[in-house]
């Protein structure tokens, strides 16, 4: 089974490519088992989103309210 | 659209001509062209919001140093700026406040460096992308002797994290956290996620393999992640 440190590098490449089917599986089977790796893998989306909300103006609109 | 705005982006571009003594005189010329041309279109509805010139100065600041960190080289970070702010000076009647002026100066930017980024293919050397401080960085803290997580390192759920978008204090710690990268994972970070280049054009325009890409992001948002964990979403728990 895949570790961490790997887990976490094909989530983080899920960003910028389509995973192949075994590296899918694999890191399905290393995401059920592992909460650390599931929170991060729902975390990665997160800090692209925030990427892109900051820096044109989300934080200036979020003062306004 | 408030007369005011284009006031003001008119002496902050002013200001950028006084300092700058290389700008040519084309540059100039055209600046001066769209600052005459709009000066005239000004109208009574004026924002009084924009007439912050803290505000804009700032925003200027954040251009210069958010391009800079894209371009890694002053001058075309600060022609970028300029491109930017004439380009908003050119539909300043869409500007709603503060919040829409910033969007539409980052939009503009952002496109500026993503067509300087496309075209030079390549804006830097390798070598000062890849040190060697950073590539040589261990995961020890991070993760185990197996490559499992420490015990203490484990990503925690942060329940819902939308609502933090609506925080103002959650996007000071944004950017302390992002600040807080190294120089060369925040920009291909933003790069990435902020100037949305695909992988393929951000490794020709910085000059490095894929896998070299693969591995700052990965390195990148571990630690981005951290640091929002520790600063935001388990702030308090800790204490």
């Amino acid at each position: 089974m895949m570790n961490c440190q790997q887990a976490t590098m094909l989530i983080s490449e899920s960003q910028e490519r389509a995973l192949s089917l075994p590296e899918k599986m694999n890191l399905k089977l290393h995401v059920m088992m592992c909460s650390g790796c599931r929170n991060f893998s729902l975390q990665v989306p997160f800090l692209g989103k925030a990427m892109r909300a900051y820096a044109s103006g989300k934080d200036e609109e979020s003062k306004k309210k | 659209m408030g007369s005011r705005v284009v006031e003001l982006l008119g002496a902050l571009l002013r200001g950028k001509l006084q300092r700058s003594q290389k700008r040519n005189d084309a540059t100039r010329k055209s600046i001066m062209d769209a600052l005459t041309n709009e000066g005239m279109k000004s109208d009574a509805s004026e924002a009084s919001i924009l007439s912050d010139t803290a505000f804009l100065n700032d925003l200027r600041r954040q251009m210069v140093k958010f391009a800079t960190l894209q371009l890694s080289n002053s001058h075309a970070a600060e022609d970028a700026v300029q491109e930017a702010l004439i380009g908003a000076l050119k539909n300043a009647q869409s500007f709603a406040g503060r919040a829409a002026l910033k969007t539409w100066v980052f939009a503009i930017l952002r496109n500026k460096i993503a067509d300087v980024l496309r075209q030079k293919k390549r804006m830097v050397e390798a070598s000062s992308l890849l040190r060697e401080d950073e590539e040589g960085e261990d995961f020890s803290e991070l993760f185990d002797k197996k490559g499992f997580w420490q015990s203490d390192e484990k990503p925690a759920s942060w329940g819902n994290p939308q609502d933090s978008l609506h925080q103002n204090q959650f996007w000071k710690v944004f950017e302390i956290c992002l600040e807080g990268l190294p120089g060369n994972q925040a920009r291909v970070f933003m790069m990435k996620e902020f100037v949305e280049l695909e992988a393929n054009e951000i490794c020709t325009a910085v000059g490095i393999t894929t896998t070299n890409l693969n591995v700052m992001l990965h390195r990148s948002r571990l630690r981005l992640r951290e640091c929002l964990e520790n600063n935001w979403f388990l702030k308090g728990e800790h204490a």
